[in-house]
């Protein structure tokens, strides 16, 4: 039978975090810390999501440890960003359960970092590029506190992180698509989380911004934070992550990319046989009974 | 005049108006520009006023034309402030009706002041005139209706591709803008028409509500059309008549109702009314729907789990009915609304002391259930790289949807790959593949 | 804006009736102004539109209910009813699948009506003109008064004060939750900052306001003030709280305008008041510094004309480069030259083209003789700039992007006026390698960064 996501995978050592904004945040440190480094950082067990009643995903399993990342990869109408926000709480699931560092979303929330897709947002909103990174600070400092000093800060940082602190006072319409996308990536960044779902930050960006975000990636991976990213590009899969989902409805294969990421696995992803699937889909959407 | 006679021409005069508007403003809706006739009838006003100061006249003409002129260039504003500003749509339609109609309300004063200024009351072109309509008002809008029905009907054709497709009647070289000018004119004819009987907010609502209640009751074009046409005369008679018919059924109130207003509550209960009870679209149908499918559900769960409890127990299907719920996950009300039917089908017998047993016809319908559900449970495992341990699930959802033909094709499918043992026999109808995890399954219920 | 206004004027604003009207006026406007602006930016003015209509019934139920109508009961009414049509047209949208636009239209008609038919059945005993919940009445707002402390202060202004003071506080206590559930819902939730919550929260605020308006300006003008302030605002500055200071601004600048220019002209207060509000609107949406289409205009003219007086300045230096005698000698200075009317054709022709020949002299980038235009000493030193752009960007897409010799003039020609210093540089030194000859693909000189090169000998081609 082929059915890879049991994979016993190499031996994870769990890296104790060593960020320095981390140490921002001990409570953070705690929700982690109290869950062991056993613990997958992200366990997505038997979820299903239907829209109605039409099933989009099926029956997603995995689970991945702490320090990976992670490309999500396939076709288009595969549900990738529906699984991101089905594990982010964006979408309501039919089945199934998520677990981040062994304890459900909603108590763990503060983890999170979320880089939704550019076009989700209106970027004629009158905010500058350090209003939006300073965004990423809300939901650390809870309810009808202002962000003060520190928070500020922090927003700076990560503005330098991704090398557009010169850029901090424009109003974010004045920016180039790639420049965008770094300044949704210092919002995640100052949102200080262990594990990140990113949502296509490659897509239309320029060869120097794509440059930038490895890098970023690569840092936040050392500093033990674990990164989903939905991807397309199939080229360059094997030089950006260390694990992949193979998508299309259902989980074809999940696991490092060396034993997962094989012609194989691309071709049921991609070429796979689904037709009765996704009649069926139909069928449940439509609610026909057999009867 | 006596009032008792006038009433029905009244009626009738509003009748006609509701199904232009009706039909007219289906276009308006099916392009998305439900709020063009709102900002027009609004935009219009500083138009009759100054067609009222300059020629001193109430003639019906010319304030049409003033109106006609001040709804266009409102129109214009509204198109043309998203394109030159970063001011969106919504806030544009928001800005042009309020400034206009601000023009107008400062103008109505001025007119007011006048000493030859006959009074145009501002509480006419809010709510029109409905009980004033005229001999002479209802040809016009006979004339208006003639057109605008008879181009709607030679022209069906290429306004039907224009509101599906735009783009794709573009790409086929029809003049689509020359189309959406023609059909946006003829909303604007119709308002300027209609907006001194009906009045501003009547304006809107009977070019809107006739074409979102039909909907839900077709998704032909041509049936919407018509649907909105019937709607818009019945809801438009029936407001007019409001006052007439709850005085014969109860006792005539001193305020009366008033007919304009009447008319839009009336459309709105047409519109709750489909709302509800569409069928397939309405809410009920769909709630019904709904707890159908989970009675469908539930029932199979109840004959599989019965039947599968025979298989274990060796041909021996008596099950206590406590058990029976422990087995069938699902809320007791609708298992107990499940075994009810089950009952009344002649499927199940129960005897006193509460336990089941399914009959002969009961016996083949769970053979039938089960079989589909573990032939699915086959494909899933074989084809869709879920695991056994989670086939069960999936399969459990999908099973109650599946056509037979689907089943069929699924047979033959894994017939042919060689997952089902007997091929020969399999596709016999009787015959049930064994459980993928009846051991597993043995073990979890214990 | 005070000391344009004409004494006459400002004679009518300083009429105790007047003042106090300005005063409720102002006071309700930039209520509205403020929520006005979020509903803006979360793009849905027309919400504004609905509730304001459909507050009526609210009001009208509250009063029917609760005889006196205190402010207690036209406050739970003015929310009930909000909630109501957000609730309603919710409901349309997502379950109903009806469109936004057509699920606004039915639900505040349907709720108007009602509110109309309530009054004209019950409320013939009342005195409750329709006509002035569209317009409202400033003027019995400001005549209805009590004393406080020798001073006659309005009772309207008993609800629109505290009602502004709650915007103010709701605003700023939940700025950033508001700021961020508006920009960003989804990261919101996913935060657990209640987006959905949020919403309701505006709604409601939007409801009070509408309905502390509702005596003062009526139910249509008060969109008016709602949007207006807010689009206004939004065209002028580029960040959140500024922009809520300056609609607050605009609206308090139109109360007033509008107020004196009803008070001289004898004309409807809140129509005047809803006028100003457009007017300030238009203002800014044409002569808005950054995004104003008057600017705007004059920036593409600016550039029109800069790219004409570049193409006569090059097409000059050119000529002078092609006479045999060499671009740097001053005999060759002669050789640069066209006619008046050649250099007003190059130049594009029509208003602009002469214009731009006019700008090229008087800037001494080029002198009259005549009939003839000749290149001065200061234009040929920047025709050379120019050529030696657009020769540079030449050789970068022949070398680097690899398009054909005879495909890559028509695009320098267009980026030859865009080009700094530091591009230019970046462009040498990437292709430097094979520019040791120093000519572009048509086999020309590239002119040196500096001043006219010595050297400076035609090679062949068309250019």
């Amino acid at each position: 039978m082929l059915h890879l996501h049991a994979h016993p995978g190499p031996p994870h050592v769990s890296v104790p975090p060593v960020d320095p904004l981390a140490a921002d945040d001990p409570q953070a440190a705690d929700a982690v810390g109290a869950a062991g480094g056993s613990v997958p950082a992200v366990e997505v067990h038997d979820l299903t999501v239907a829209y109605r009643r039409k099933p989009v995903l099926w029956n997603i399993d995995f689970q991945t440890p702490e320090g990976r990342l992670v490309g999500i990869v396939g076709p288009n109408g595969a549900g990738k960003t529906t699984l991101i926000k089905a594990i982010l709480g964006l979408t309501p699931l039919a089945s199934g359960r998520v677990e981040i560092y062994g304890k459900p979303y909603a108590a763990q929330r503060r983890l999170i970092g979320y880089v939704p897709q550019r076009e989700s947002v209106d970027w004629e909103f009158p905010v500058t590029v350090r209003d939006v990174v300073l965004m990423g600070t809300y939901g650390r400092i809870g309810w009808v506190r202002r962000p003060g000093r520190a928070e500020r800060a922090t927003a700076d940082r990560c503005l330098e992180q991704v090398a557009m602190s010169e850029f901090a006072a424009r109003q974010i319409r004045q920016l180039s698509g790639g420049q965008q996308q770094r300044v949704f990536l210092a919002r995640a960044l100052a949102q200080d989380a262990m594990v990140y779902f990113m949502d296509e930050p490659f897509a239309g960006v320029d060869a120097a911004t794509e440059e930038a975000i490895l890098t970023l990636l690569r840092t936040l991976r050392e500093r033990g934070k674990t990164v989903f990213v939905v991807h397309h590009d199939l080229q360059t899969v094997q030089n950006y992550f260390d694990d992949v989902v193979l998508l299309n409805l259902r989980l074809v294969a999940s696991g490092p990319v060396a034993e997962v990421f094989t012609t194989d696995n691309l071709q049921r992803t991609y070429g796979g046989r689904l037709t009765i699937l996704e009649q069926a889909a139909e069928a449940v959407g439509r609610g026909e009974a057999s009867r | 005049m006596n009032a008792e006679s006038v009433v029905p021409k009244i009626a009738a005069g509003a009748a006609l108006l509701g199904a232009t508007g009706g039909v007219v403003g289906a276009f308006a809706v099916l392009r998305r520009r439900s709020l063009l006739g709102d900002t027009l009838a609004h935009a219009a006003l500083p138009g009759i006023c100054i067609a009222h100061l300059l020629l001193a006249t109430r003639d019906l003409w010319a304030l049409s034309v003033g109106a006609l002129l001040a709804g266009l260039l409102g129109v214009v504003c509204v198109t043309a402030i998203p394109k030159w500003t970063r001011t969106r749509e919504d806030a544009a339609l928001g800005l042009v009706l309020s400034t206009f109609f601000g023009v107008g309300v400062v103008l109505l004063s001025i007119a007011q002041q006048r000493p030859t200024g006959a009074q145009a009351g501002l509480d006419s072109f809010l709510f029109g005139e409905v009980a004033a309509l005229r001999g002479r008002d209802v040809r016009v809008l006979a004339v208006v209706a003639a057109v605008s029905l008879a181009a709607t009907a030679v022209f069906f054709k290429e306004l039907k591709l224009l509101c599906f497709d735009e783009g794709f009647a573009a790409a086929q070289g029809w003049p689509t803008y020359t189309l959406d000018l023609a059909v946006m004119s003829g909303v604007a004819l119709v308002t300027i028409v209609c907006l001194p009987v009906c009045g501003v907010v009547l304006m809107a609502a009977v070019l809107i509500f006739p074409c979102v209640t039909a909907r839900y009751w077709s998704n032909r074009l041509g049936v919407v059309l018509l649907l909105s046409a019937v709607l818009g005369a019945a809801a438009a008679a029936l407001g007019v008549l409001s006052d007439q018919i709850e005085a014969a059924l109860f006792t005539a109130s001193p305020g009366g109702l008033p007919p304009g207003p009447m008319i839009v509550l009336v459309s709105g209960l047409f519109f709750a009314a489909s709302l509800l009870a569409a069928p397939e679209r309405g809410l009920i149908a769909r709630g019904v729907q709904t707890l159908r499918t989970r009675v469908e559900v539930v029932t199979d769960h109840v004959l599989r789990e019965m039947y599968e409890f025979g298989e274990e127990t060796g041909g021996q299907a008596n099950i206590p009915g406590r058990q029976l719920a422990a087995r069938v996950s699902s809320d007791p009300l609708t298992l107990r609304l499940v075994l009810a039917l089950m009952r009344w089908r002649g499927w199940l017998e129960a005897d006193a002391g509460g336990t089941l047993r399914l009959t002969p016809s009961g016996g083949t319908e769970a053979a039938g259930v089960t079989r589909t559900h573990r032939l699915w449970e086959i494909f899933l495992v074989s084809r869709a790289d879920i695991a056994a341990d989670h086939a069960h699930r999936p399969a459990d959802e999908l099973e109650h949807f599946l056509p037979r033909t689907l089943v069929a094709e699924l047979e033959a499918e894994l017939a042919r790959t060689g997952r089902l043992p007997q091929p020969a026999a399999a596709t016999a109808a009787g015959h049930v593949p064994p459980s993928l995890h009846a051991p597993a399954t043995t073990e979890d219920r214990a | 804006m005070p000391p344009a206004l004409p004494p006459a004027l400002l004679d009518a604003l300083l009429d105790p009736v007047t003042l106090r009207q300005v005063a409720v006026a102002a006071t309700c406007n930039v209520s509205c102004a403020l929520v006005g602006c979020f509903l803006v930016l979360r793009r849905i003015s027309l919400m504004g539109d609905a509730l304001s209509h459909a507050v009526l019934p609210g009001l009208v139920i509250a009063l029917l209910v609760a005889r006196d109508g205190g402010p207690a009961a036209m406050l739970v009414g003015a929310v009930g009813a909000g909630l109501a049509t957000t609730f309603l047209t919710r409901i349309t949208q997502e379950h109903g699948n009806v469109a936004a636009d057509a699920s606004l239209g039915v639900v505040y008609t349907t709720l108007f009506a009602l509110g109309v038919v309530l009054v004209k059945r019950y409320m013939t005993d009342i005195h409750f003109d329709i006509a002035c919940v569209y317009e409202g009445s400033l003027l019995n707002v400001a005549m209805n008064t009590t004393r406080i402390a020798g001073v006659d202060v309005p009772r309207a202004f008993f609800t629109a004060a505290p009602v502004l003071l709650a915007v103010v506080t709701v605003v700023t206590l939940l700025w950033k939750e508001w700021k961020v559930a508006t920009f960003d819902p989804a990261l919101a939730k996913t935060m657990g900052l209640a987006p959905t919550a949020m919403y309701y929260l505006l709604m409601t605020m939007v409801s009070v306001t509408v309905m502390t308006s509702f005596e003062s300006i009526g139910s249509i003008l008060v969109i008016a003030m709602l949007i207006a302030p807010g689009a206004a605002a939004q065209l002028l500055v580029d960040r959140l709280a500024p922009m809520l200071v300056v609609s607050a601004v605009l609206a308090v600048a139109a109360t007033l305008l509008g107020a004196a220019a009803a008070d001289a002209m004898n004309v409807s207060p809140a129509g005047a008041i809803a006028v100003a509000a457009g007017l300030l609107y238009a203002a800014a949406a044409l002569f808005g510094p950054r995004y104003g289409v008057v600017s705007r205009l004059a920036g593409q003219t600016r550039l029109a004309l800069r790219v004409r007086r570049e193409d006569l300045l090059a097409r000059l230096y050119r000529r002078r480069e092609a006479s045999p005698i060499g671009a740097g000698s001053p005999e060759a200075a002669a050789a640069g030259r066209v006619t008046a009317a050649e250099a007003v054709a190059i130049c594009g022709g029509g208003w602009l083209g002469r214009r731009a020949v006019r700008q090229l002299l008087r800037r001494g980038q080029a002198r009259q003789s005549g009939d003839t235009i000749l290149l001065t000493d200061a234009g040929a030193a920047e025709g050379q700039r120019l050529v030696r752009s657009h020769r540079l960007w030449e050789s970068y897409l022949v070398d680097e992007v690899g398009l054909q010799t005879d495909h890559v003039h028509d695009p320098a020609h267009e980026v030859e006026h865009f080009l700094g210093e530091s591009i230019q540089a970046q462009i040498e030194e990437q292709i430097a390698p094979r520019l040791d000859r120093g000519r572009d693909p048509h086999g020309r000189d590239i002119p040196a960064a500096g001043g006219p090169r010595s050297d400076g000998r035609t090679g062949g081609g068309g250019t």
